[in-house]
């Protein structure tokens, strides 16, 4: 095929484009990695684009994987052909569905970008863990290993499914395959067209169920039948694989792509084999033919189609001289004699009879490799190739890791590199902000269609939401590319940020001879000079070309502000000189022009600009013949840091937890809280100062702070003794604290520079009202003074929690217990998140569903949690996606047993311990701080006197008496868990009446996966999923609660209204049954600059687009209504809301008249919500009303 | 509508032939099709598009960069927050798409309306609106000087520099709105001519922001205008009236058949309302259409030609009460 039909893309959209054109329904739901498939599906109906049939599929997004596959289920029945995409536990939930589907023989295809199961910890990248989860579904389960065989076998797998009736599961590896950008033979619909003849759809149509021939399914059998009936499928199965390479065949024929049920390449008399599946086979193959070349009799045998296996085949397809095998799996079963490839391989083995049979049975080793996306490369294969010419090689084994504990690991030579000179291999350090990746997928596409070669594009993210780094590894080859690992000797290294000189060692990937290009921010006479020393060492030592570029500069004059990724793309190509420079520079042209012609044209007259000024501000920097800079690297974490921080976290941070050993690790997932405080990630340029002489003490500075990088303290004067001289503080001002001091303090090194506590702040200078306490100013000369002080500050005593005040004011001097975490610069989320752990964090216990909030608040390395100076703070878990709310709710079950039993054990010791503390204890009133330390001194007495005690019942009470202590549950999640798949677990435990409270983050759209809508996105707004606009209301989930009558509901919006946020978190704590709290939260989904986030919130309140409210059902106990409006008379329209917002142009942009009308629809529908709720705030409750007692459950 | 048969409204206007000096100004009006098509049924005799600011291309395209894109390929589980922008044509082109909807929707000529003080490359939204269908443009150079280095006659360098470029983008004819505060309007204005502006038109409005005391905040206000302000530009556009070859349009104050009058009489080629529109609807260009036909039919005037410019500063019988001695002579008489 001509190198110029080639396109370039990533495994999802290879996979996905073949879905879409073969199927009528698609029902989908998102989870990384495999999101981008249904995205992609939708956008293309959305834009009209048909099926092979001439028919724009339906694409439609259900609450769940488990509503995905049931409305799949139901499509199938009906005689349509659909399709799904999934990954991990989305798959999971899959599984009952996918028995009935193939216990029905219904023809179906779903896609699967294998995914980890979540264990000990979440993992969103990939392995077979899921996959393997299926194997009993009876599913045929068939593997690609690229990003071309994702496009093929997604065919291969739509045909044979109509062929043979059995359901196909399609699976590549999540990441390595779905995100990897590569150049493939792209499959036309006429290919396609010639692989699907009607003949195969017409039984489908005749098995419709239909009352035009009707029939019934899904029977309930017993024990007569049922057995049989399962056994009479059995002939399907099968005929199965020969269907499979029957159509591999016919593929084959159309394409000129063969490919096999197991394929094998190496030695013809090979006498060791490996046998595995997925991406890592590929990198296997590098291995073997690179052995082979060495002369080594070595071979590889992938698998394609895993279920049903094909066993004669596949003993058929190893060389007759087989001697050793080690099947390689990318999963782990613990407990299992081995893994499930590596059970298949002995099995198969061992059943085999008659002349394909091996004349000795070949000695059969299993490892596991490459979970969580671990990197397996040609050097993991030789050694895996290594232990087979062992006398006694491991029988289970892992590689890719140091496993110092069981010794499981084979040691890999870490250095070996295999891959070939021809290869131009490139790694770029780059900011998510600059827009690095983007222009390097352009780059990969320019390549890709200039040249006759082959491209691969691999993409490494951070765990950070603000501030991220990416790098990216390119590889561009003359012959098809199987490297599927990071490039480890590249010829060309870019820095995209001048920071990271100091934070990662990029050099380390660089080949000698090659090229290091920096953005720098200096003249090119300094450049040299700034470069840390080691840097300067390794640019000798390798004989590096340096180059440098102020992109930044470049940019600002071009008009672009902070993106340089099309500058630093024209250096790529004007260095590397990968393609002709004119030709390069009209290349990039074209992609600008693609990627932004819809914007306008000055957007486009910018980009160019900066395209045209980057040749002349490129320098190639001398590089003298020895070091000269005296500067080190800074430590990753500082010395002060404790033993696990030092030893593991700070090689997580340095970008070098590959190194980390199995010992290293805590056994069950379980990690300290606490450290994010040791990552100092310095990533504002502007951080706020301080002016106390205007400062009016009010404290939202610190209120709406995402990231508790400013607080405030009121303490004695005597505490300044010490402080640093540029130390500011002030009196305070309220006779709360009479002749105490006040500080605001910015941790300037934790500030992600967002601005928010500078708009909120209302003090301003009379004279020069631009002037406020707090203004933005760069960071640079203040940095080590503020670091200093900073620390002076956190010495500094903490307020007595009883004297405090719950106000917004009073609220900031209580210690936040959830501090710089991971989320985006000026999250709307984590204030919310923040002030609950300042509220209750010393009892606080959080589920949190997956999500934004379950990354920023556990997404290692570091952990944002943490304690105060008793070491109590909040415990924190994440268990799943779907059931936060059940999980939550095993808290407090749990937490009132141990209570129960607490005093269950303190009544029976009354006499032992003294009956007036018994009393006490359990007749204390713990609402409040005061109540709180007065039970735990109690606890304190207690344990004195139980010492003395002794007794097996003593030391029981002694363990359970923290129990004693009321605990605060709150269930925390976003709006995609609340309003979608966990509604129906968060509605049974709010109808429970048990004490939890729940926290909802709304953001109206799934943050965490990228923007798609959920129940809770507006009508009018665009998310994926919705790209036309949503044309549906926002559910009311508040409404929903307050139906019980005895559920606490208050909606929240703290850049609104504070006071009335810290009161509803209060009132939610203190009411003895269930709560729910919906708190607004503005977001990067919705297209605007954070900064305004409060504005909008305002906004929102304001129009009645977000009323605020509690419902109190201890307010119908005095007669009253139990729902109280906060938020005043409607004062704006939702038009100046929306305005503001990019969610919601996109839509009018797209067609005005249709969100004209979807907004004078939302507009009336806000003012009649806003009108029941009057009417219900008016209402009076009768006293005494029958029941009105028996809802409001009674405090404990 | 009452149809003047005896009277001849009919005008040119940036070389366009038409019905009635009387049009809509440019304002967001034309935002709702409806009213577009409202104003044509009360006899208006162009439709001049609310302004396309230079500000707005800008912070709208690089905004959206800024918003909508800076948190792509970012974060592994979410590579884009937003549905592919492919469909979404951001910035100026649904000002294009107007253009071509009103041209659909309504049989008048489009004056479209460009805003901006630069010449930055926003120019390029001239050309495009022209094949949209814009039958003529209307450049409005709103500038609030604020730049002490900046001497008078830089600007104005600059602003013909911009009508220069501009004519030399399009081919349909560009007249030039002017603010009030320049030294000597009528060398100015005919500098304007000789960089090939077809028209003028006194005044854009001057916008004013207020201050609130309480929260130290610059707010903006909005006026609409009220009839006394038609004085400024009636002064102006007597002075200009036969003295710069090219169409003047007035542009603020007129909210009644006589202002109308007033303007054309003073030179005024075209007449343009905007705040009379807003409060009263689009049917109050009829009124006013009606309220001068029911006057020249009153006095005599057989045609708009006839009146036009009668009262400018070449032809009124008293040319003093336009100048500086009416000034005087006014104080003079107060002292008195």
């Amino acid at each position: 095929m001509a190198a110029s039909r080639r396109i370039t893309v990533e495994g999802n959209e290879a996979a996905a484009s073949v879905a879409h054109r073969l199927s009528e329904v698609i029902a989908i739901y998102p989870i990384t990695p495999s999101s981008r498939m249904g995205e992609l599906a939708d956008e293309w109906s959305a834009r009209g684009k048909t099926n092979l049939w001439g028919a724009v599929p339906q694409v439609t997004e259900m609450q769940s994987e488990g509503g995905a596959i049931a409305a799949v289920h139901g499509a199938l029945q009906a005689g349509s052909m659909a399709t799904t995409f999934t990954a991990s536990q989305g798959l999971l939930l899959m599984i009952p569905n996918m028995f009935k589907i193939a216990g029905e023989l219904l023809p179906f295809c779903m896609h699967v970008s294998a995914r980890a199961v979540a264990t000990h910890a979440l993992s969103i990248f990939g392995d077979h863990s899921d996959v393997m989860a299926c194997r009993q579904t009876g599913f045929a389960m068939i593997a690609s290993n690229s990003v071309q065989e994702a496009q093929d076998i997604a065919a291969i797998g739509h045909v044979a499914t109509l062929r043979s009736r059995v359901p196909f599961l399609h699976f590549f590896d999540g990441f390595r395959t779905s995100h990897e950008v590569a150049k493939i033979d792209p499959l036309s619909d006429a290919d396609l067209a010639k692989l699907v003849s009607d003949d195969l759809v017409k039984p489908i149509r005749d098995r419709a169920l239909t009352p035009d021939h009707p029939v019934v399914r899904g029977t309930a059998q017993n024990p007569d039948t049922f057995f049989q009936a399962r056994e009479a499928g059995n002939l399907f199965y099968d005929a199965c694989p020969g269907i499979v390479k029957q159509t591999m065949d016919e593929f084959a024929a159309i394409t000129g792509r063969h490919y096999d049920l197991f394929e094998y390449v190496g030695h013809p008399e090979a006498e060791r084999i490996v046998v595995m599946m997925g991406s890592g086979a590929e990198a296997a193959q590098e291995a073997v033919e690179w052995l082979m070349a060495k002369g080594e009799r070595v071979g590889l045998l992938k698998v394609r189609l895993y279920r049903p296996f094909a066993t004669e085949t596949f003993v058929r397809t190893l060389p007759k001289t087989t001697r050793a095998i080690a099947v390689l799996d990318r999963t782990k079963e613990p407990g299992s004699i081995g893994e499930p490839l590596y059970q298949d391989v002995v099995t198969a083995l061992f059943e085999i009879r008659g002349e394909a049979a091996p004349k000795v049975m070949p000695l059969v080793i299993g490892g596991r490799y490459g979970l969580s996306s671990k990197e397996f490369t040609p050097s993991m294969v030789k050694t895996v190739f290594d232990e087979l010419t062992r006398d006694a090689p491991k029988r289970h084994f892992t590689v890719g890791i140091v496993d110092d504990v069981t010794h499981l690991s084979l040691p890999v030579d870490m250095d070996l590199d295999i891959e070939q000179a021809d290869v131009v291999r490139a790694v770029f350090y780059g900011l998510g902000a600059d827009g690095t990746v983007s222009a390097n997928k352009n780059s990969l596409k320019i390549l890709g269609e200039a040249k006759d070669g082959f491209v691969q594009g691999y993409f490494v993210y951070d765990s950070k939401k603000s501030g991220a780094i990416t790098v990216s590894h390119l590889r561009f080859s003359p012959r098809f590319i199987r490297s599927s690992y990071l490039v480890r000797q590249a010829s060309f290294i870019a820095c995209h940020q001048w920071s990271f000189v100091d934070k990662y060692e990029m050099l380390a990937e660089a080949a000698p001879g090659g090229v290091f290009l920096v953005n720098a921010p200096f003249p090119k006479e300094k450049v040299w000079d700034e470069l840390p020393r080691d840097v300067q060492e390794v640019i000798l030592a390798k004989k590096l070309s340096l180059y440098a570029i102020d992109a930044y500069s470049v940019a600002k004059e071009a008009g672009m502000g902070s993106r340089i990724n099309g500058i630093m793309q024209t250096c790529f190509f004007a260095i590397s000189g990968v393609l002709p420079r004119e030709e390069a520079i009209a290349k990039i042209k074209e992609g600008i022009e693609k990627a932004y012609g819809a914007r306008g044209a000055e957007i486009l007259r910018r980009n160019f600009i900066a395209v045209d000024k980057t040749i002349e501000n490129l320098s190639q920097i001398d590089v003298p013949s020895a070091v000269t800079s005296t500067r080190a690297r800074s430590p990753i974490v500082s010395p002060k840091a404790p033993d696990f921080v030092s030893r593991v976290t700070a090689m997580m941070l340095a970008n070098k937890g590959d190194l980390l050993p199995v010992s290293a690790f805590p056994i069950d997932g379980t990690w300290p809280t606490g450290t994010a405080k040791w990552e100092k990630r310095n990533i504002a340029l502007d951080v706020p100062v301080w002016d106390s002489a205007i400062c009016i003490q009010c404290n939202k500075c610190a209120m709406v702070c995402p990231h508790a990088a400013i607080r405030t303290k009121v303490y004695g004067p005597g505490e300044l003794d010490d402080a640093p001289a540029t130390f500011k503080s002030m009196d305070y001002k309220s006779s709360d604290f009479p002749n105490s001091k006040y500080t605001v303090q910015v941790a300037t090194e934790d500030c992600t520079g967002c601005t928010l506590c500078v708009v909120v702040c209302p003090a301003k200078d009379k004279s020069n009202p631009r002037h406020k306490s707090l203004d933005m100013a760069p960071v640079s000369p203040i940095r080590d003074a503020e670091r200093d002080n900073y620390d002076f500050f956190l010495n500094l005593p903490e307020a007595d929690r009883t004297q405090v005040k719950i106000d917004v004011k009073n609220t900031q001097f209580f210690e936040p217990l959830f501090e710089y975490s991971g989320a985006c610069s000026g999250c709307g989320e984590t204030p919310y998140v923040k002030l609950l752990t300042q509220l209750f964090g010393d009892r606080l216990l959080v589920a949190n569903a997956t999500g934004c909030s379950s990354i920023y608040g556990g997404n290692l390395p570091t952990t944002p949690y943490t304690t105060n100076r008793d070491g109590r703070g909040p415990a924190w878990a994440n268990s799943l996606f779907e059931d936060n709310a059940e999980f939550g709710l095993g808290y407090r079950l749990a937490l009132d047993a141990h209570t129960d039993q607490a005093k269950i054990l303190l009544k029976g010791l009354s006499e032992r311990v003294g009956t007036w503390l018994v009393d006490e204890m359990l007749g204390a009133d713990q609402l409040g701080e005061a109540g709180i330390k007065a039970q735990r001194g109690r606890v304190e007495a207690l344990r004195k006197k139980l010492a003395e005690v002794k007794t097996p019942e003593a030391v029981r009470l002694g363990i359970m008496a923290d129990y004693l202590v009321q605990k605060s549950v709150w269930i925390v999640g976003g709006d995609g868990w609340a309003y979608d798949i966990g509604y129906g677990g968060l509605d049974h435990v709010l109808s429970m009446g048990r004490k939890v409270n729940v926290l909802v983050l709304d953001t109206e759209v799934y943050s965490n996966t990228g923007g798609q809508a959920s129940k809770a996105t507006p009508m009018g707004a665009a998310a994926k999923f919705a790209s036309l606009g949503k044309d549906s209301p926002k559910k009311d989930l508040g409404m929903m609660a307050m139906a019980y009558g005895n559920v606490y509901v208050a909606q929240i919006a703290f850049g609104a209204k504070d006071n009335q946020t810290v009161q509803a978190l209060a009132e939610a704590d203190s009411y003895p049954g269930p709560s729910l709290v919906i708190a607004y939260s503005h977001c990067i989904a919705h297209g605007y600059d954070m900064a305004f986030g409060l504005e909008q919130q305002k906004l929102a309140v304001q129009s009645a687009y977000w009323p605020l409210y509690r419902f109190d059902p201890r307010r119908a106990e005095k007669g009253e209504s139990p729902l109280r409006i906060d938020s005043g008379p409607i004062k704006s329209t939702l038009a100046q809301f929306t305005k503001n917002e990019g969610r919601f142009h996109l839509v009018e942009r797209l067609d005005k008249g249709r969100y004209d009308q979807l907004m004078a629809t939302a507009q009336e529908r806000l003012r009649q919500r806003y009108s029941l709720y009057e009417r219900i705030a008016e209402a009076m409750i009768p006293q005494g009303a029958a029941g009105a007692d028996k809802q409001t459950p009674k405090a404990e | 509508m009452r149809e003047g048969k005896n009277v001849d409204l009919t005008t040119k206007y940036l070389g366009l032939k038409l019905e009635s000096p009387l049009m809509p100004g440019a304002s967001p009006m034309v935002d709702d099709l409806d009213w577009v098509k409202r104003l044509e049924d009360a006899g208006a005799s162009a439709i001049v598009m609310h302004s396309l600011f230079e500000e707005q291309m800008a912070r709208e395209q690089m905004g959206s960069l800024k918003t909508m894109d800076a948190h792509d390929e970012s974060f592994a589980e979410a590579a884009t927050m937003f549905p592919s922008a492919e469909d979404y044509a951001l910035g100026p082109d649904k000002y294009l798409e107007r253009i071509r909807e009103i041209k659909e929707a309504v049989h008048l000529p489009v004056i479209a309306s460009l805003n901006g003080t630069t010449l930055e490359g926003w120019l390029h939204y001239a050309g495009l609106m022209e094949q949209a269908g814009a039958d003529a443009l209307e450049l409005n150079v709103y500038h609030l000087a604020h730049d002490p280095y900046e001497p008078g006659a830089a600007l104005e360098k600059r602003i013909l520099e911009l009508v220069r470029e501009m004519k030399s983008a399009v081919k349909i004819p560009v007249a030039v709105k002017l603010a009030p505060f320049f030294s000597s309007i009528p060398h100015f204005a005919s500098e304007l001519v000789k960089a090939g502006a077809n028209g003028i038109i006194l005044f854009n409005r001057f916008y004013q922001p207020d201050i609130d005391v309480d929260a130290l905040e610059v707010v903006p206000t909005l006026h609409l205008s009220e009839s006394h302000e038609l004085l400024l530009r009636l002064r102006w556009i007597a002075m200009l009236s036969g003295r710069v070859k090219c169409s003047l349009g007035a542009s603020g104050g007129v909210h009644t058949g006589l202002d109308a009058i007033k303007a054309i009489m003073a030179g005024a080629d075209g007449v343009q309302l905007v705040a009379a529109l807003l409060r009263n609807g689009p049917q109050h260009l009829r009124k006013v259409r009606e309220q001068m036909v029911l006057w020249m039919e009153e006095h005599d005037y057989h045609s708009v030609e006839q009146m036009r410019g009668s009262m400018s500063h070449e032809r009124c019988p008293d040319p003093t009460a336009l100048e500086r001695a009416n000034y005087l002579r006014i104080l003079q008489s107060w002292r008195a």
